[in-house]
């Protein structure tokens, strides 16, 4: 009996433990974005580069403009005079209370890029923080692309590198191994500055790292929420158990 | 004042009759362990998801170009529509973890023997049932997994001889999944497949209570009765198995709320991390798996290299499952009593059925399709061998009463 309950226990950690590889990996090492969903700082200029860098393209439309000044603490006033800056049909300036839509028209988005372009509301769930704080951060020179960059964790991307003015312009270096299956086989290296940006290094990978940080947050806002009522929960459930098993004992008194 | 009250009742409708002959009156072994909690937290899960259900219903739009949307407006603007949601979602994976565990209590046991071969039928048309359930709620939030779940599993239909084609087309409603196979999915899932459940979840129980629970001395405790009728190792359900089942619950909800409100999406394993992009059928995902809880299943159908071949042999290791009362002949029914070619044969059966599980998640590789192919032989071997092992099989005397 013993015995049995061990060798399930072993299959199931095995199960949980040995984790799955995330899809859009691609083999690419990601790097590990830093990012403090408590860090309200962080995400306001996370939110800020996100509202004047990727909401003119991508929608982000299934969030609205005043949960995020209701969770970042701004008043309505500043969220429209920091994030909006799009106006509805009527000519009158887009109202905090409406989803993040963007004023892109998607048919011709997709002649421009050659693909539909996709809405950012809960990409970091689909992708993951340390996917996209490496893909904003690995654009390189490659000019058979026709925007002339590619891109180290999303190769042939359709997107151009939208923040090349901050980060400036590298190339990256590859060296030329055999691979297992006896063909050259091109391995990243490095990256090498060729023309540089309005920020250092640090600079824009901090940058990076609030905006991915804020899309982490954009993705589920409410984990806080669900993490601080998950202990209240757990102690009351706590409380309970015992509370219920006493109960059971002094029924059970009378059972032999 | 109440008493009245229960007498009028009483003389109308058996209110108080049903109350005795299912729990205040329903004689149950005295010897219940830790395997004895999952048959009523499997229950306590279907009133989590009937409620939870209801709730995502009224905010949920089954309609192409707004279910994925409707559920991130779940999440967001309807107040705790998140909690709801994910009450929901990991209701789902403990439904199956609970009822997996309360399989294998019937297997170690040999509950499924007789008298309690329907109990035993009944049960795994609920398995059926809920498989269904959870395949079809899975294409509701509309995601890329969702979609392409949907659409592999539908075109299995496709590789039966000639019904195979229009049958796809009449699941589907169309060529492809779409619109009009979300609206009747959608159907399915919230009226007809738990109609059909809490049908079957009645027929289990009073199959159960017809013929009285089995416990993992594997005595029958109606054989040894008092001058009353009540069984010497009896104990009424109501109030000894309801207060012990209360501190079954707690834990399990403590294990329940670890889940939903620390980790949703489970690495990826209960919500998939493709699923947070909307269903899109000109992009097929890299890599699509189903949920951890058909993955044993989606091995074995991988495992064989025929299409044709690998849909049988995948229902037939559904179909093995409701013949097992009858292919297992032994006549001691615990595991304590019964001989070492069953625990041995139930140790690779367990072993088995993880191996797939694992299996069904990962790429299909030519090594693991070779791994994938040694378990579903090991997985349909356990059936086999216990056919022909359980007739002579060396078993120890089974005691006549319940002592320990």
């Amino acid at each position: 009996m013993k015995q049995l309950l061990s060798v399930i226990l072993l299959g199931f950690s095995s199960l949980v433990f040995s984790g799955l590889v995330m899809a859009s990996g691609g083999g690419v090492h990601l790097d590990h974005a830093p990012g403090d969903l408590e860090d309200s700082e962080s995400l306001k200029r996370g939110a800020q580069a996100f509202a004047d860098n990727c909401l003119s393209c991508h929608a982000a439309d299934y969030m609205r403009y005043n949960r995020i000044g209701r969770d970042l603490g701004w008043t309505d006033i500043e969220v429209s005079d920091k994030l909006i800056n799009t106006r509805g049909a009527d000519g009158e300036k887009t109202k905090v209370g409406e989803l993040m839509k963007v004023a892109m028209d998607n048919d011709y988005a997709s002649v421009a890029f050659g693909t539909k372009i996709p809405g950012l509301t809960v990409i970091a769930r689909a992708k993951g923080a340390d996917w996209l704080y490496t893909y904003l951060r690995t654009f390189y020179l490659d000019d058979s692309r026709p925007s002339g960059m590619n891109n180290l964790a999303f190769p042939d991307v359709g997107m151009p590198h939208v923040l090349w003015e901050k980060q400036g312009l590298q190339k990256a270096v590859f060296k030329t191994e055999e691979g297992t299956d006896g063909n050259p086989k091109h391995i990243f290296e490095k990256m090498e500055i060729v023309q540089a940006g309005t920020m250092s290094v640090e600079e824009y990978d901090a940058y990076v790292g609030d905006l991915v940080n804020f899309m982490v947050y954009m993705g589920e806002p409410m984990q806080l929420e669900r993490r601080s009522l998950g202990i209240k929960v757990l102690i009351f459930l706590f409380i309970f158990a015992i509370v219920a098993y006493l109960m059971k004992k002094e029924y059970w008194k009378d059972v032999h | 004042m109440f008493k009245s009250l229960m007498t009028w009742v009483d003389d109308r409708f058996p209110a108080t009759k049903m109350w005795n002959e299912h729990l205040a009156e329903y004689y149950a072994p005295k010897n219940f362990n830790f395997w004895y909690f999952f048959g009523s937290l499997a229950l306590l899960v279907l009133v989590i998801q009937i409620i939870s259900g209801i709730f995502l219903t009224m905010h949920y739009k089954p309609d192409g170009a707004m279910a994925f949307a409707s559920v991130e407006y779940i999440m967001r603007d309807v107040p705790y529509g998140w909690l709801i949601r994910y009450i929901h979602s990991t209701g789902a994976t403990a439904f199956f973890v609970v009822v997996y565990l309360h399989m294998f209590r019937g297997l170690m046991y040999g509950s499924f023997k007789k008298p309690r071969e329907l109990v035993w039928l009944f049960g795994m048309f609920i398995y059926l049932a809920l498989m269904a359930e959870a395949f079809m709620g899975y294409l509701l939030p509309w995601g890329q997994m969702s979609f392409w779940g949907a659409q592999v599993i539908i075109s299995l239909f496709g590789a039966l001889p000639i019904i195979g084609e229009p049958l796809t087309l009449w699941i589907r409603g169309d060529f492809v999944i779409s619109d009009a196979t979300l609206n009747r999915f959608f159907a399915l899932h919230v009226v007809a497949l738990p109609l059909v459940l809490i049908g079957l979840v009645v027929a289990h129980i009073l199959a159960l209570h017809e013929v009285g629970s089995n416990n993992p001395e594997g005595v029958e405790i109606k054989k040894n009765k008092d001058e009353n009728g009540i069984p010497l190792d009896g104990i009424p359900f109501h109030p000894y198995y309801s207060v012990k089942d209360i501190v079954g619950v707690i834990v399990f909800l403590m294990f329940f709320s670890l889940v939903l409100f620390f980790a949703p999406e489970g690495g990826g394993y209960l919500l998939e991390y493709a699923n947070f992009i909307p269903a899109d059928p000109l992009k097929t995902p890299e890599h699509i798996a189903p949920v951890w809880y058909f993955t044993p299943f989606y091995a074995i159908l991988r495992a064989v290299p025929d299409k044709l071949m690998g849909v049988i042999a995948m229902g037939l290791s559904i179909v093995v499952l409701f013949l097992l009362p009858w292919i297992d002949q032994c006549k001691v029914k615990s595991i304590r009593y019964r001989g070492v070619s069953f625990k041995i044969l139930l140790v690779l059966f367990v072993i088995s059925f993880v191996a797939l599980g694992r299996l069904g998640m990962l790429p299909a590789t030519p090594f693991l399709t070779m791994l994938a192919q040694i378990f579903s032989v090991m997985y349909f071997g356990f059936f086999i061998a216990l056919y022909f092992t359980s007739k002579n099989e060396k078993t120890k005397p089974v005691p006549e009463r319940i002592t320990k």
